[in-house]
């Protein structure tokens, strides 16, 4: 008699459970993708929209042949801040401004011949981007200058 | 020896929550809940199905918000969310069309409950919630309307500010403190931003809450057809698993129709507003309200200047009145023939506003 019974069923009730929550589950992660990856791509469109403009290589700073000796002009390489420096020995040079500390865009210094951090105190050499003192963890990214034809071009090294 | 799997699991996590929460009550309670299935269940969905849409609308809202701005920048930003962001176009696209559906299935809810007699004691205060919650959807959808600020939005509020404007006494100076102004401006589009967003909202989740807890309260109501079977007779189905996965399937369907309506005609966004172009030829409203749009029109054309636009005013409120207290001219007691008599009225309007809504879009002159 058992087996008669067995023979009219033909699947056994706790494997079609776990298909038929596996067909939901799959169901379900296809439906949460849909949804879900459009939503991520929306929220994440400024963001892929710097990563392409920080894919800048090279570009003139506008004044910086006019920069007078001891000072710095702040510009925007790529989406972040940096800075042309013009030393007095006539020599040029070319930093990130992002503090790799916490990421303030810190500052060159004409009295004290320094680039500093408000934040948190941090001290930068304005020749080679080095960590002088300071919470800073590394120097700052240099760029390669050059100056030709008066005109001041930027290159990511 | 383990528990059976059907026990509710006792872990101390369960036991923890339960104490405070009283889960077990909860989910007695949701067993013990029944829906009644007969040949008219159909129409219990609609009012699940307007919730869905009104989820997705508050999800786009916020998604919307995220880069929208309101005032003077508010049609570039639109332009930058639908041509630059991306999934902008699809996210706008979905938050229109969801208004659209939430507006219609709350219409059918509307109707479905009319015609069921649904309203009748102890569901007055849900009718009239009811009326209340499609109400502010309408003006939820006027105010949203505006705030592309593109050609077809600003003639659109301009015309619909025009009608309140002739009201005698208060009408011109109404309509000046909501447009912000003698015409439709930045500082309009800020006010039905604020409205949208923020007043709206306030007041219609408390609503909606005293809505649902309602029908938690009453349950579904009876057709009378169903109530005159004696109770051996009538089947019902248990709400959970039943039911809710039966409203879950429907919401799927919902989603699945929203998702293709959203991404095979996505929402236009016209040119920039600009006062002085002429308006387009074939400016008119959102199809909910084209019925008292062409209303207004009749009696406009029945009574010139601004007499007609009052009588359809009034003629148009005393309406909505009439149909928002019709549970009380209906109540339980009276059946028969004043029953019946409520059920032609609800014909009658249900004639009406096709009638006009049909009539305002044959006079429309071809577009440009």
């Amino acid at each position: 008699m058992p087996d008669e019974v067995n023979r009219h069923v033909p699947e056994d009730p706790e494997r079609r459970d776990v298909l038929k929550f596996a067909a939901v589950g799959a169901l379900g992660a296809v439906y949460a993708g849909l949804v879900g990856y459009p939503v991520y791509r929306y929220l994440a469109s400024p963001v892929e929209k710097a990563a392409s403009e920080t894919a800048v290589n090279e570009m003139v700073v506008e004044g910086g042949a006019a920069l007078p000796k001891n000072s710095a002009l702040m510009f925007k390489f790529g989406a972040k801040p940096a800075m042309l420096i013009h030393h007095e020995d006539g020599t040029y040079t070319a930093l990130s401004a992002v503090c790799t500390h916490l990421g303030c865009t810190a500052s060159y210094e004409p009295d004290e011949k320094r680039i500093f951090c408000a934040c948190h105190g941090g001290v930068y050499d304005p020749h080679s981007g080095a960590n002088v003192s300071g919470p800073p963890p590394k120097p700052l990214t240099a760029f390669k200058v050059q100056v030709t034809d008066g005109k001041v071009v930027v290159q990511r090294s | 020896m383990a528990k059976s799997s059907s026990s509710v699991p006792e872990s101390r996590v369960y036991r923890w929550l339960d104490e405070r929460l009283g889960l077990t009550e909860i989910i007695a309670l949701a067993g013990k809940k029944r829906v009644p299935e007969h040949k008219h269940s159909f129409w219990y969905y609609w009012g699940g199905i307007t919730l869905f849409f009104f989820v997705v609308m508050c999800i786009t809202g916020v998604l919307l918000l995220v880069y929208y701005r309101p005032g003077e920048s508010a049609y570039e930003s639109v332009r930058l969310i639908t041509y630059d962001i991306k999934f902008g176009w699809l996210v706008r696209s979905i938050h229109s069309w969801s208004a659209n559906l939430m507006v219609a299935a709350a219409f059918v809810h509307m109707f479905s409950t009319f015609f069921m007699k649904a309203y009748r004691r102890p569901r007055e205060v849900l009718w009239i919630t009811g009326i209340g919650l499609l109400s502010m959807a309408m003006v939820f959808g006027f105010s949203g309307y505006l705030l592309p600020m593109d050609e077809l939005a600003f003639f659109a509020t301009k015309v619909g500010l025009a009608i309140p404007a002739t009201l005698p006494v208060v009408g011109p100076w109404l309509s000046d403190l909501v447009r912000g102004g003698p015409e439709v401006s930045a500082y309009t589009v800020s006010r039905f931003f604020a409205l949208h967003v923020v007043i709206l909202p306030a007041l219609f989740v408390p609503l909606l809450g005293i809505h649902l807890a309602l029908v938690q309260k009453y349950g579904m109501s009876l057709p009378e057809s169903e109530e005159a079977k004696p109770e051996s007779e009538r089947k019902t189905i248990p709400f959970f698993p039943n039911f809710a996965m039966k409203d879950l399937a429907v919401w799927l369907i919902a989603l699945n129709v929203l998702g293709f309506l959203a991404a095979v005609y996505p929402w236009q966004l016209g040119p920039a507003a600009d006062p002085l172009m002429p308006a387009p030829k074939d400016i008119h409203p959102e199809w909910y309200f084209m019925s008292s749009f062409q209303i207004l029109k009749i009696f406009g054309n029945w009574f010139p200047g601004a007499l007609g636009e009052f009588l359809g005013i009034a003629v148009f409120s005393v309406g909505v009145l009439l149909w928002a207290i019709v549970p009380f001219f209906d109540p339980e007691k009276r059946s028969g023939l004043w029953a019946r008599r409520v059920t032609w009225f609800g014909f009658f309007v249900v004639f009406v506003l096709l009638l006009t809504t049909i009539w305002g879009y044959a006079v429309l002159p071809a577009g440009k």
